[in-house]
Parts: structure tokens; C-alpha cells; sequence
């Protein structure tokens, strides 16, 4: 019985329905990785939630829609997705070892990150700025949380860009770095897909109320 | 400079906590100076600080939580003494303290008891039980551990440096908002959470990726022990409701230290909406706590009766199915808040729909058993205990599902009495089980079998002298959490409650005493077969305790029961291929785990008190330790061919635990 | 039971993220260009759709949410490389239990905040009462 077993391994394992052993670092990593995503993601349900439950709590203050500014949020969803694909081509330049496309890439990601956190902020002092800051109702305070979650995620990923920026230029892509930048990817698109909810729900939905 | 921290934080005019701070603090010291004096300090850095082993780490996970159980218990028996005094009087803890105290007790038994145990027995036998050497991530392991011994020590340092909060183990605003609790206590257990939260995500994530990524050839899902799979219900569980937990506290966090409105009664915030979320996950989380303790019972029942387990696809369905109603009861937890009779009755539905998995389970335990030669042995004598406490738990559960019922008895003593029923009868007990169970496989010899008898005893009479009572007072109309009380009907069951309290602290003691005597008399206790009890699945087939890489060579596993297969069908026949030894790659030591709770700490600490420098000195270190644990090259040691094999052999040259053969290498 | 091989196989699996390199550099790239020009003309329909008097108002929510969910799709599917292959198939069970768990977490709590604001006295009311 074992022995078929090894046989059909040996052939692969898309012949056989046994299990064929620990899966490989990269696999594992990635699973790994994909997991806590979803926790985040899960995470961002919570904060959702409260959001869609606070929304008409403005306090007697001012309302989504006399606050959001759509331009500069299609700017900033511009910017992310852009960055969203110079991410994807850091990862084919990773996969086939290019350093100079690899940092090429990075870097346009980055920039085009740090473009929609600029943007963000300069849209969260001007909130506060007239008066419509997080401490001025429940509506408010949800608002800031959710989408300033939403841009803390941002900047720790560009933290971790930097990181991984500097890491290939010491160290090359050995395997444990492949893996990180992997995870990266995988964590850079995902807040891509977050965003596409907020600007959907919180801005598109708010304003057209 | 140091924020709102003073001498006055001390509570020097309070004896209680000083005289218990008091005592922890010479028991710390006393420990610290035998360590260093008797040279041990380089040994407890190397092997058990900063291991990465999964089984260092599962034992330390038992340890914390065996120490925080003491912690827990102690308010307890302080809650009993108050209440069985405390007529037409105020006992001895006024308001203010025995608000913490019952605080404390929850906050500790549900997060650092009951969580760490669970938490610990996972990681020390899911991998071996998988033929496999590690879990995913051993290194985020060690993180996920002492990130968990960080939140404990910030929930006793609350004891001695300010206080702790009086809103009880669930902070409900409007309560807890700034304005109804000024002090620090809620920030000590917020911070506390929110750190050991992270610590418990990522055991999480390492062991869901464990039980889907990383198990030996021939292990396919079907064929993993039944513990495996409650593992992976678990962590399921804890990978989708935690994040939930974070969320919540955060946004209390942002109410409390920035003055937003979530939870405030001005401004639109929304009180209910803490009380949804917090259920949203707190729902999930007796799930988390109880499924491991079914899978141990699994494992314990069949192991004990020398049969395998009834209906093992049956408990997998079981086990998931659990896994997913698990989210769609929440509501029961506040039936009387408003909700309406649609929504109610919906949710109370739902409620008794999950307890069928669960009477399912307890069937297959019982057809287990039935037929069997049964052992009635320590672990046996809990998975007992268990079947028939969780039984009359659940049922009382399964009562307070009918709204109205719950409309009558939320908030009373019956309540209380229902959800200790169920922990201790189902977490704790199982916790006890396993404990026991895999004793020797972690230390190389058993406990000893008189004192773990004795102690089941004090235990099972004590908690149905100290918890029925609670019904019958709940029926009375008793309410939780009451410091004083002037109704004399409700007297003597209190006071009968009080001495099941003190049976149960005989049933510790026993513990205690049997943890000595079994340390003092291990060569007579010494497991030499590393298969003390006959088992069925692949930790028995390691040495006790099992080396560092556990298997020299990856079993490869044709069914279920893994090790009773090998052990019938082999019987002394197969000798091991000599050629296969290998060079083995294990994970090397790390103290990013250990260096990033003390800056967790740091930053824990300074956020409480409002010392801003410390907390962003703190974030600064913890980003280094992280970075410089990215820059290492060498992550793995290599035990060389020639090691793997002279210690496997030394294993093998043992007896055949059922032909007394000695296997020829 | 016998002794196995510590070597290590793929189990016919794909880490999440990850594609078959078949195709070489210019039609991975072109992968990614399909995903952006997808996910630019549904986010310029979501920012028309908010904005314009053509469509029936009250289905304006609906219909960004489609837009929103197709342009999650766009990103699984494009850039995550989540497929409906055999060798895709953990990633895309465990997706779909985050799903259930993000589904249940916000329509529950919205449904069950819904009947409670119906049934309870607003908070700023029950406050004006105590004075």
C-alpha cells in the first residue's frame, strides 16, 4: 500500500489524493500570510460596520456629503491602483531576478503611495481644520477611523517597501526575500482592494445620499 | 516626564494588594536568585527564552497559564468570602475593590488561563501529531508567546502600580469611556488586551497554516487525530473573531485618548454597538476556548478505551459545523437589550441549533467508550467528569436561548453558574486532561497517579458544591456581581458556595503537591517507551520528551490512528532503512520574541500613564528588533546525520511497547 | 506506517499570489495591464454612476456595489492570481471563508442595529430625561 503510495508521489500528486508532504517555504509562507490578510480584512468588517451604523450621527455637524471632495478621492484611487501595478511588475522583476526593474518598480509604487498618503492627509487637516475633526460627532469619528486605518496600513507598507527595497540591494533575492516580497505584493494589493469598499461605500455611497 | 505616573499610583494605604503584591515579589525574587546563583541563567536563555521549539513554547504557554490560574483563583476566593459575609454588611472589600476583583478574575481566567492552556497544548502536540518537525512559523511563535506574557504582566502590574478596571471582564461603555472612568484600570486591561490579542492572532495564523500546510506524507485531512481538527476549527475561529476584538478596543482606545464619540452617550455615539461587536467576537471566542477540550477528550477517550474513536467523519462535521454556527449566535448574550422578537427569536433558534454538533460529539464519545476496554486512569476520570458537567452546562445554556427565559435570568447568578458549568467543566477539565495526558511525553515521566485522582475528586465535588447553589440563587433572583446584599433567603447557599470554593482550592493543592512528588519521584514515574498509555496517534512514537526534531525521519502514514497502525501490523517486523538518515535543519534560537515583549511592555506601560517619549522609544525598538530579525542570514542549525541517528537509536533500542521486543537496528 | 522521505513536495499547489511562469515576461506584464484597464474603466463608471442624472437614483447604491465587487474581482483575479484551478483551491476556500465571516459580521450587525435604534430612546433623548 505504501509502496503504490511513493509510486504515485513520484509521478506527481495530481494522480494521487494522498498527501504528499510538508508544502514547500514558499507555499507555506504565502498560505501564512494570505491568513492573516484575511483577518485583516476582517478587521476592516468591524470598523465597517460601526461606520454604516454611525453614519447619520453627524451630531447636528456636517454630513459626508458637504465634506467629501470626489475629485481628490479619484485622484488618490487613481494613485493606488497605479501603484497597485507597479507592484505587479516588482513581483515579475523579482520572480525573474532583474534588479534594476525590481527597484525601478518599487520605487514608482512607492511614489505613487506616498502621492495618495499626502493626499490623504492633507484631506484629514483640512476636515479638521474647519471644524468637521474626528471629536466632533459619532459620524465623524467612525469616518476618520476607517479610512485613517486604511492609510496607517498604507504607511507601515511603505515602511515595509523601504525595508524590502534595502534588503535586495544588500542581499539579492535569496529565497527568504522572495518570500517577503511575496507577502508584500500580496499585502499592497489587498489594501487596493479595501480602498475600492471605502471609496465605494464611504465616499460614493456618502455623497450620493 | 512620566506622564500621569506618581508615588500615589502606589496603593500603600491598601493592605490586600500589598501584601499580595508583596508576596509575588518575593516569591519573583526567590526564583531569580536560584536561577542565577545556581548558574541556570545561560540554560534558561538558550533552551527555553528564546526557543523557538514548539514544544519549549507549548509548555511554556501550560506554565503561564497554570501560574495565572493561582492569580484567578485567589480573586475568587475572595469574591466567595465577600459574599458569604457580606450580609446586611460590607465585608471586607469595599465597592471600588471588589469591583476590580471581579474584573480581574474574569479579565485573567478567560484570556491568561483558559486561552494559554488551550493555546499551549496545541502547539506542543499538533506537530508531533503530524509526523512533522515544527509549526509554519516557529520564530512568530515565540513572538505570539511572550507577546501573551506581556498583556499577563501588565494585568498584575495593575495590582501594584494604579489599579485595574471596575467594569468587569468586558468593559461596557458608557462605563468605561473617560468620562464614568477616569483612572487607568481600563486602560490596563485595554492595552493589556490589545497586545496579547496580537500575540494570539498569530498563534492563529501559525497553527491554521500548520494543520493545512504542514503534515507527513500520507497525512491527508481524513486522516489527521481528532485533536488536529478541533486545532484547525480553532484557530479558524481566533484568525476570523480577534480581529473583531482589536477593532472594538480600538475604537474605545480612540474614545478614551482622543475623544471621539463611538461609544460615548454625546455626539451620536452608539453604546449598543461596543455591546454587538464585542459579543461578535466574544461568541467566537468560548468556541476558541472549548473546541481544543474536545478534541483532547477525543483523543482521551479512545486512547483510554483502547478502541478508536466513534464516528470520526461524524465529529469532523461536528467540528466544523460548530465552527461556522459559531458566528451567528451572538445576539444571545444580549437578548434583553432591546432588540425586538424577530431578531430574538432568530438568534435564540440559532442557539439551540449549535448545541446539536455538540450532543453529537458527546454520542461518539459515549459509543467510544461502550465496548471498550476502559482504563479508568487520571485523563479518564476528567473526559468523565466532563461528559456529565458540560451536559448539565449546556443544557442550562440552551435554556437562557429561550428569550424570554434570558429576559428573567440575564445578569443573575444563573448565568454566572451556566458559563462557569461549561469552562471549568468543559475548557478547564479538558485542560486538566491534557495536562495529564501528555505529561510524559513533554518530560519523560508521569504524574503521579494518586494525587491526580485525589485532586479530580476535590475538583468535581468542589465546583458542583460551589456552582449549584449559584442556580438555585439565580433562580432566587440574585444578581451577578453584588458586593453586598441584604436578602437572608440567600445566605446559606452563598455560604455553601463558599466552602465548594475552598474544596477546590484542596483540589489545587493536590495538584501542587502531586507536581512535586511526581518531580521528586521521576525515576520510578520514568516513561521509557515514550507510549506511557498505549496511544494511537504519532506523538507516542517519539521518545519522551521527544528531540529536537521529533522524528529523524518523517513517518509516512497510510490511515487514521497512525502509531496503533504501525504498532499491530509491524509488530518488532520492520527495521528502519539505515541509508535515510539525514542532515536536519531546525530553526535557530531567536530573542526577537522575547526583546519585542519587553519593548510591548514599554510601550504598554507609557501608553497607560501617558508617558508619550517611552512610547515612541518603545515603537522605535520594536521596529529595530523586527528589521535586525529580517537581516539575519543563518536562520537555521543543521544536526548532522551521525547526531539524528545516534539519538533516534537510543530511542529505538527501548522496548516495543507491545511485544517487549527490542526492534533490531 | 513505514519511514518516509524528508523531502518536500508541492502537493500540486500554488502559494497565493503566485502564477504560472509560463506565459514569460510580456504576457505577465500584459496580465497586469488587462487587470489596471479593467479596474480604471469600472472605477470611472462608479465615479459616473454617483454623479449623473441618467440613472434611476435609487439604484445608484446598488449599482456601485456591484461595480465595487467586480472591481474586487478584477484585483483577485489579475493581480492576486486567486483562480478557480485545482492548485488555487486552498486559497480560494480560505478567501471564502473570510467572506462568510465578513458577510455574517456586517449584515449582522446591521441588522441587529437597525431593530435595536428602532426599538431604544435615542442616546441624546434618554440623556435630556435625567435632567
Amino acid at each position: 500500500m505504501s509502496t503504490v503510495a511513493l509510486t504515485d508521489a513520484h509521478h506527481g500528486s495530481a494522480a494521487s489524493r494522498e498527501w504528499s508532504g510538508p508544502a514547500s517555504k514558499r507555499i507555506v509562507t504565502g498560505y501564512g500570510f494570505w491568513i492573516f490578510i484575511l483577518s485583516d480584512m476582517v478587521m476592516f468588517s468591524a470598523l465597517f460596520a460601526t461606520y454604516a451604523v454611525l453614519l447619520g450621527q453627524t451630531a447636528g455637524g456636517p454630513s459626508g456629503r458637504e465634506l467629501f471632495d470626489l475629485r481628490n478621492v479619484a485622484i488618490e484611487t487613481g494613485l493606488l491602483l497605479a501603484s497597485s501595478f507597479a507592484c505587479g511588475l516588482a513581483s515579475i522583476a523579482a520572480d525573474t531576478r532583474n534588479t534594476t526593474w525590481f527597484q525601478l518598480a518599487m520605487a514608482v509604487t512607492c511614489a505613487f503611495g506616498l502621492g495618495f498618503l499626502f493626499l490623504e492627509v492633507q484631506e484629514f487637516a483640512g476636515l479638521v481644520a474647519r471644524g468637521a475633526g474626528p471629536t466632533r460627532s459619532a459620524f465623524l469619528s467612525a469616518f476618520f477611523t476607517l479610512v485613517g486605518c486604511h492609510g496607517l496600513h498604507v504607511s507601515a507598507g511603505i515602511l515595509w517597501l523601504l525595508t524590502m527595497m534595502a534588503q535586495v540591494f544588500a542581499k539579492g533575492f535569496r529565497a527568504d526575500i522572495q518570500r517577503r516580497i511575496l507577502c508584500f505584493a500580496l499585502f499592497w494589493h489587498a489594501l487596493d482592494i479595501i480602498w475600492i469598499a471605502v471609496f465605494t461605500v464611504v465616499y460614493l455611497i456618502g455623497s450620493a445620499r | 516626564m512620566l506622564g500621569k505616573l506618581t508615588w500615589n499610583a502606589v496603593p500603600f494605604d491598601q493592605p490586600i494588594p500589598m501584601a499580595a503584591s508583596g508576596v509575588v515579589a518575593l516569591a519573583i525574587l526567590a526564583v531569580l536568585a536560584w536561577v542565577v546563583i545556581k548558574g541556570h541563567l545561560p540554560y534558561l536563555w538558550r533552551e527555553w527564552i528564546t526557543s523557538v521549539d514548539h514544544k519549549r513554547i507549548g509548555v511554556m504557554y501550560t506554565l503561564l497559564a497554570m501560574v495565572m490560574l493561582l492569580r484567578g483563583f485567589s480573586d475568587a476566593i475572595m469574591m466567595r468570602a465577600q459574599q458569604s459575609i457580606a450580609f446586611h454588611g460590607q465585608g471586607f472589600l469595599p465597592p471600588e475593590h471588589y469591583d476590580q476583583v471581579f474584573s480581574a478574575h474574569g479579565t485573567i481566567m478567560i484570556f491568561f488561563v483558559a486561552m494559554p492552556f488551550m493555546i499551549g497544548l496545541m502547539n506542543f502536540v499538533v506537530p508531533l501529531q503530524l509526523g512533522v518537525r515544527d509549526v509554519a512559523f516557529p520564530t512568530l511563535n515565540s513572538v505570539g508567546f511572550w507577546l501573551t506574557a506581556t498583556g499577563a504582566l501588565l494585568v498584575n502590574i495593575s495590582l501594584v502600580v494604579g489599579e485595574f478596571a471596575r467594569t468587569g471582564w468586558l468593559p461596557y461603555p458608557p462605563l468605561s469611556e473617560l468620562a464614568y472612568s477616569p483612572g487607568v484600570g481600563v486602560d490596563y486591561y485595554l492595552w493589556s488586551l490589545e497586545i496579547s490579542g496580537i500575540g494570539t492572532l498569530v498563534a492563529g495564523i501559525n497553527l491554521v497554516t500548520t494543520v493545512l500546510k504542514i503534515r507527513t506524507r500520507g497525512m491527508n485531512l481524513l486522516r489527521m487525530p481528532m485533536f488536529c481538527w478541533t486545532t484547525l476549527a480553532t484557530n479558524l475561529l481566533i484568525v476570523a473573531a480577534f480581529p473583531i476584538l482589536t477593532a472594538t478596543l480600538a475604537m474605545l482606545l480612540l474614545d478614551r485618548y482622543l475623544g471621539f464619540h463611538f461609544f460615548t452617550n454625546e455626539a451620536g455615539g452608539n453604546v449598543m454597538m461596543f455591546m454587538n461587536l464585542i459579543w461578535a467576537w466574544g461568541h467566537p471566542e468560548v468556541y476558541i476556548l472549548v473546541l481544543p477540550a474536545f478534541g483532547i477528550f477525543s483523543e482521551v477517550i479512545s486512547t483510554f478505551s483502547g478502541k478508536p474513536l466513534f464516528g470520526y467523519r461524524s465529529m469532523v462535521a461536528a467540528t466544523m459545523a460548530i465552527c461556522i454556527l459559531s458566528f451567528m449566535v451572538w445576539l444571545h448574550h444580549f437578548f434583553t437589550m432591546g432588540a425586538g422578537a424577530d431578531v430574538n427569536a432568530i438568534f435564540g433558534i440559532a442557539t439551540m441549533i449549535i448545541a446539536v454538533p455538540t450532543g453529537v460529539k458527546v454520542f461518539n464519545w459515549l459509543f467510544t467508550m461502550y465496548g471498550g476496554r476502559v482504563r479508568f486512569q487520571t485523563p479518564l476520570l476528567w473526559s468523565i467528569g466532563f461528559m456529565v458537567t458540560f451536559i448539565i452546562g449546556g443544557m442550562t445554556g440552551v435554556l437562557m436561548a429561550v428569550p424570554p427565559v434570558a429576559f428573567v435570568l440575564h445578569n443573575s447568578l444563573f448565568l454566572v453558574a451556566h458559563f462557569h458549568n461549561v469552562i471549568i467543566g468543559g475548557v478547564l477539565f479538558g485542560a486538566f486532561a491534557g495536562y495529564t495526558y501528555w505529561f510524559p511525553k513533554a518530560f519523560g515521566f508521569k504524574l503521579h497517579e494518586g494525587y491526580g485522582k485525589a485532586a479530580f475528586w476535590c475538583w468535581l465535588i468542589g465546583f458542583y458544591v460551589a456552582f449549584m447553589p449559584l442556580y438555585v440563587l439565580g433562580l432566587l433572583g440574585m444578581t451577578r456581581r453584588m458586593q453586598h446584599y441584604d436578602v437572608p433567603e440567600w445566605r446559606p447557599w452563598l455560604i455553601v458556595a463558599a466552602c465548594g470554593a475552598a474544596l477546590i482550592m484542596c483540589g489545587i493543592a493536590l495538584q501542587i503537591v502531586q507536581l512535586v512528588v511526581s518531580i521528586r519521584q521521576r525515576e520510578q514515574l520514568r516513561d521509557e517507551t515514550g507510549d506511557p498509555w498505549d496511544g494511537r496517534s504519532l506523538e507516542w512514537a517519539t521518545a519522551s520528551p521527544p528531540p529536537a526534531f521529533n522524528f529523524a525521519v518523517l513517518p509516512e502514514v497510510s490511515g487514521e490512528d497512525a502509531w496503533w497502525e504501525f504498532k499491530h501490523r509491524a509488530n518488532g517486523r520492520s527495521t528502519p532503512d539505515e541509508t535515510r538518515y539525514r542532515d536536519i535543519e531546525i530553526p535557530r534560537n531567536s530573542a526577537t520574541g522575547f526583546v519585542c515583549a519587553f519593548f510591548a511592555t514599554m510601550m504598554g506601560f507609557a501608553l497607560i500613564w501617558h508617558i508619550w517619549w517611552m512610547v515612541a522609544a518603545g515603537a522605535v525598538g520594536a521596529f529595530a528588533t523586527f528589521v535586525v530579525f529580517a537581516w539575519r542570514d543563518h536562520d537555521e542549525d543543521v544536526i548532522p546525520a551521525r547526531d539524528v541517528e545516534r539519538i533516534d537509536r537510543r530511542h529505538r533500542a527501548r522496548h516495543h511497547p507491545l511485544t517487549g521486543k527490542e526492534i533490531v537496528a | 506506517m513505514t519511514q518516509g522521505r524528508d523531502e518536500v513536495f508541492d502537493n500540486a499547489e500554488l502559494a497565493p499570489g503566485d502564477e504560472h511562469a509560463e506565459g514569460g515576461v510580456g504576457l505577465r506584464v500584459l496580465g497586469y495591464l488587462t487587470g489596471l484597464g479593467l479596474a480604471l474603466l469600472l472605477t470611472a463608471t462608479s465615479f459616473f454612476v454617483a454623479g449623473t442624472d441618467l440613472v434611476w437614483e435609487p439604484s445608484i447604491p446598488v449599482a456601485l456595489v456591484v461595480l465595487g465587487i467586480a472591481q474586487m474581482g478584477v484585483h483577485l483575479v489579475f493581480f492576486l492570481h486567486i483562480t478557480t484551478g485545482p492548485d488555487n483551491t486552498n486559497n480560494v476556500l480560505a478567501l471564502a471563508f473570510g467572506i462568510l465571516i465578513v458577510v455574517l459580521v456586517m449584515g449582522g450587525s446591521l441588522w441587529i442595529m437597525a431593530n435595536l435604534n428602532h426599538n431604544m430612546m435615542p442616546m441624546d433623548q434618554l440623556m435630556q430625561m435625567q435632567r
